[in-house]
């Protein structure tokens, strides 16, 4: 059983103009993903472009293993091109997981615009024990909402502009959650990363961020994806994370 | 079938290795394949003192090709004797290290250590693009490099590499430099200095500003360059720059290299290095190739 393998494309649906969720099905025996982790796709057979992407292991279903995307550059454009029957090569699951609070306690859940790919397999996870809220800047950027909405305890929705949930960002709605547990998990935008490990370190809560950054090759390898720790030093997303404690995190860039 | 080739005193069951800072120190690519069928790995260069690297982004991606600032992050030659080099002990391949300095002692330095701590071949980095000290250096000024490898020479017995730069202006007479000073291949190319930018931010993608370009990008440049060391030199010329895959190694070897070295495609596809050892394989099979070393310097023209 090995990290890379042959994959068949189950679904590649579109969720709106430039979100897409992608099924896929492995075609040997693959390792089991857990909440937190993610896969390395390679977007063609070309070398333009020439590495793989990195995505969230998002939702295990019936059909294969899923995974939420934005049209962001050439890469995803292409991915969005998949069709049923189509073979990618996949590496993974890669990086840590999310670690689980215990049996009883709730936890907070804040994610932030495609945040929500991360966080979505740890709030299934938590089978009934998250509070979410969920941001982004448009109601179009919401994606998955009933699904979210279904597996929440309580779901705050909010957009920038106010055209879904209370007009604001997650920071303007913290604070109504009139119990946020004892544990918090973040995915979302650095800024948001920052302001709600701030809000967490306040509150003497302990959480989690899961973070972003260029990698090349998802194995610890390359070392391209480095992120600063308030410890000094670097640790590697793709090797170390892509979880971190939010105290770990060394924000200023 | 025989694929073994031999650079200064080792003898390796293949010409295949790994081009170092893309293959780790082996141990995170070992769940992929058996490392002992590869004929060599090179592992991340290593300095006197662990080194932390440069802050991110770290990477860009161009057409066809990356640019890494890395800056060289490794755990330094301490931890890198202690908690690294006992993994690849248990493969059945030739360990090499790159090492980087930023004075002649410190390389001698690091080349005894490592010596001493039985590494099959030592590999001088004279050419990252992505730090301020050392390096370098060495790899653009023909006295330095001459010195530094002398220095090298004289303090190890081990079979000793130079990686030279694609910025050196005359490759050839920086082989010959090499060469001369005792040195028992040298290998080339190492990431051409190149940079990315951001149009909306209006900076640089790396915050290194420039970083080193690599893969297939890079190939023609590196396969020209090969060419032209090897005619220069006479001991063995490591060929390396955006190989992907057998045709591009056998290309290398046609070209002028003893061996060759997979790098950024060992990100593109874990199992690469591999795949080009299968690869010269089966090109010796279906070309009746007796012996690989008729590959080496096989171009026609």
């Amino acid at each position: 059983m090995k990290r890379f393998f042959k994959a068949g494309v189950k679904e590649n649906t579109p969720l709106n103009k430039n979100h897409f969720l992608l099924t896929f099905a492995p075609l040997e025996e693959a390792p089991e993903p857990r909440p937190g982790q993610f896969y390395m796709v390679a977007a063609s057979g070309s070398y333009d472009p020439l590495l793989k992407r990195p995505f969230c292991f998002f939702r295990k279903t019936d059909l294969g293993i899923q995974m939420l995307y934005r049209i962001k550059g050439k890469g995803t454009k292409l991915l969005s091109g998949l069709k049923t029957g189509d073979v990618l090569d996949v590496l993974g699951p890669l990086g840590n997981s999310y670690p689980m609070p215990p049996k009883k306690d709730t936890a907070l859940v804040v994610a932030g615009g495609i945040g929500i790919a991360s966080l979505f397999p740890l709030i299934e996870a938590l089978e009934g024990r998250a509070h979410v809220i969920y941001g982004a800047r448009t109601k179009n950027e919401l994606l998955m909402l009933d699904e979210v909405k279904a597996l929440s305890m309580e779901l705050a929705i909010c957009t920038d502009d106010g055209t879904c949930g209370g007009k604001g960002t997650v920071m303007d709605f913290i604070e109504d959650i009139p119990d946020e547990g004892k544990i918090i998990y973040c995915c979302g935008p650095l800024p948001m990363l920052r302001a709600v490990s701030e809000f967490a370190s306040k509150r003497g809560i302990k959480g989690y961020v899961s973070l972003e950054e260029n990698m090349a090759c998802g194995l610890g390898a390359c070392l391209g994806c480095a992120v600063k720790m308030t410890s000094g030093g670097y640790k590697r997303v793709c090797k170390e994370g892509p979880v971190f404690k939010m105290e770990e995190v060394g924000w200023e860039r | 079938m025989n694929t073994n080739v031999t650079i200064g005193n080792l003898t390796l069951k293949n010409p295949v290795m790994t081009a170092s800072g893309t293959f780790g120190y082996g141990e995170e690519y070992s769940e992929f394949f058996d490392l002992g069928r590869l004929g060599a790995v090179v592992v991340k260069g290593i300095s006197l003192k662990p080194m932390e690297g440069n802050p991110p982004p770290r990477l860009a991606e161009t057409p066809c090709g990356m640019l890494n600032a890395i800056g060289l992050q490794n755990v330094g030659l301490k931890r890198f004797i202690k908690e690294k080099l006992p993994f690849m002990r248990n493969y059945d391949t030739a360990l090499i290290v790159n090492i980087l300095g930023t004075s002649v002692s410190e390389y001698v330095r690091l080349s005894k250590s490592l010596s001493d701590a039985g590494v099959d071949a030592i590999e001088l980095n004279v050419s990252c693009p992505n730090v301020k000290r050392g390096g370098i250096e060495f790899g653009i000024d023909k006295k330095a490099l001459r010195r530094l490898v002398l220095n090298v020479r004289k303090a190890v017995g081990t079979a000793l590499i130079v990686k030279l730069s694609p910025k050196a202006s005359d490759i050839g007479g920086f082989a010959k430099i090499a060469e001369d000073a005792g040195a028992d291949a040298v290998s080339l190319i190492n990431t051409i200095p190149a940079m990315a930018i951001d149009i909306r931010t209006r900076r640089p993608v790396l915050s290194n500003i420039t970083g080193g370009l690599s893969g297939p990008a890079v190939k023609p440049i590196a396969l020209r360059m090969v060419w032209e060391a090897a005619k220069a030199v006479g001991i063995p010329v490591i060929g390396m720059g955006g190989i992907m895959n057998a045709v591009d190694a056998v290309e290398f070897m046609l070209a002028g290299a003893t061996a060759v070295a997979v790098g950024t495609a060992n990100f593109v596809n874990p199992a690469a290095a591999l795949e080009v050892v299968e690869g010269i394989e089966a090109y010796m099979r279906e070309t009746g190739t007796e012996d690989v070393k008729d590959i080496i310097k096989g171009l026609i023209c």
